[in-house]
């Protein structure tokens, strides 16, 4: 297995705070890696310093053979890693089809009509509804439409940062099944999660991140019999 | 089981053709905890619109405290004692925790300081107190579900509507949080939940109703609720209700 991402000793934070004190993680490819960790931790602007939402201060970001540390983040999404954003932030008055076309702005344009198919393949539901305007779907719709807008950029890496946020348990089932499925064709996922044992379930290797530091660290199944996730992060 | 202090009947509203909630009655009995559940895009929260006056209804009624509140104003509603929360929370970013709880108990405070004070102790009820003067905008997603919930106590609610307080919080949040519903109901607030947390559902739920395209498809016990296999099959999955029904076995 080879390394996909590789990021080392990142420090990044918002104005005169620092949020991560120097985090080293690595996804190999065909992985998907866990992330876990308290609200206020910094998973999320992990993810967005990876994607060049926010900048870095010290610190590498390797992927796929690149030098990506400090990069623009057009250029983060040319590479092939691709955010599937917390909250699905996707444009409520545009149509189904169009917020998916958008996933194919900057990577994979040329292909856009046949990725347009292979994610309607993914999800029927999103080719019944491909004229409804977004923010007029359910929770778990737009979630779909989310991650399908994520598929259209052809991906190397997926970072999906809490997916399962407000959907039933039913829904929660069927995105892990799908998690799944993507994974099976071979796509690597960074999979950032509250829902900690369903996802300490499917992943291979996890990461669990404190105060803006990587606490533990380890496989996955490792981690669900280790007492101390246990305590912090599963409440049992 | 004691009156009802919130009566639904027959409610229904259309959003076009589609049929958002139809024909929906529920008596929420006084001190009860009791919660709302059905899949995503099944009217849960379009409901919790309808009982609180957000939304007007089609057809059916609406009776608290004995009084037919069907179609009144949001604030009309909630100086009678009937407060919601709201999913995505959105306090005043830039004002403190003090500040932000302080504008529920203006509700009935007309005094500053009095609201200011009752807000303080608002806060320690649900473990606000160590952040009163951090500007809202600082809270990290649990702080910010706690501030909601802050926000709607300090209007002194009989009835309080929380939808999915328990969204986004991990594991460890949920546990801390669960106690701090349930004190509520101990100091005499009646609750009816929103939630997709099921095992926060059976741990404090007395009754739950399952809502599906509008309809409700089943009520009861919570660990009655989850074994029905309409429930089941529209809502839990087969994995979920696995998981519960483990649970249950082991105590």
């Amino acid at each position: 297995m080879s390394a996909l991402l590789e990021v080392e000793g990142l420090r990044s934070g918002y104005g005169p705070v620092e949020v991560l004190h120097g985090v080293d993680l690595t996804v190999n490819a065909g992985e998907i890696v866990v992330l876990l960790g308290s609200n206020g931790a910094g998973k999320s602007t992990l993810n967005n310093t990876l994607c060049g939402l926010c900048r870095r201060r010290e610190g590498t970001v390797r992927f796929d053979g690149q030098d990506l540390t400090g990069r623009h983040y057009r250029d983060v999404v040319r590479a092939g890693l691709i955010q599937v954003p917390e909250g699905r932030r996707v444009f409520p008055n545009l149509s189904v089809r169009e917020n998916l076309e958008l996933g194919s702005f900057a990577r994979a344009r040329a292909r856009r009509a046949a990725n347009l198919e292979k994610v309607l393949d993914i999800f029927p539901r999103l080719r019944e509804r491909l004229m409804q305007l977004a923010g007029t779907m359910s929770g778990g719709e737009q979630q779909m439409l989310a991650i399908g807008r994520g598929l259209m950029a052809e991906p190397r890496l997926l970072i999906l940062d809490e997916p399962s946020l407000g959907l039933s348990p039913l829904m929660v089932e069927e995105l892990f099944g799908l998690i799944l499925r993507l994974h099976g064709d071979g796509l690597s996922i960074l999979l950032v999660e509250q829902n900690v044992a369903q996802s300490l379930e499917i992943g291979q290797r996890a990461y669990v991140l404190e105060n803006g530091m990587v606490r533990h660290s380890g496989a996955c199944p490792d981690l669900l019999a280790s007492d101390d996730v246990r305590r912090a992060y599963l409440g049992v | 089981m004691s009156e009802a202090l919130l009566q639904a009947r027959n409610l229904s509203v259309a959003f076009g053709g589609l049929k958002a909630v139809q024909d929906v009655s529920l008596d929420v009995p006084q001190g009860s905890l009791t919660a709302l559940v059905g899949p995503n895009g099944a009217g849960k929260t379009t409901l919790f619109a309808l009982l609180s006056g957000f939304l007007k209804p089609d057809s059916g009624s609406v009776h608290f405290l004995g009084r037919n509140i069907t179609g009144h104003a949001p604030h009309e509603s909630a100086r009678l004692g009937l407060t919601r929360t709201f999913q995505v929370v959105q306090p005043f970013g830039a004002q403190t925790v003090r500040q932000n709880i302080a504008v529920g108990a203006h509700l009935r405070l007309a005094d500053r300081r009095e609201a200011l004070a009752l807000a303080e102790s608002v806060a320690v009820r649900v473990n606000l107190g160590a952040v009163l003067d951090k500007p809202a905008a600082d809270l990290t997603v649990a702080g910010r579900k706690r501030l909601e919930l802050a926000r709607a106590l300090a209007t002194r609610p009989r009835l309080l509507l929380l939808d999915e307080v328990l969204a986004g919080l991990n594991p460890s949040e949920i546990e801390e949080m669960i106690p701090v519903v349930r004190n509520l109901v101990d100091e005499g607030v009646t609750v009816l939940m929103i939630e997709h947390v099921m095992r926060a559902v059976m741990s404090l739920a007395e009754q739950v109703w399952v809502l599906a395209q509008g309809c409700l498809i089943a009520s009861g016990p919570p660990s009655e609720v989850t074994r029905d296999p309409g429930v089941v099959e529209a809502y839990l999955g087969h994995g979920a209700a696995a998981r519960l029904a483990a649970r249950g076995a082991r105590g």
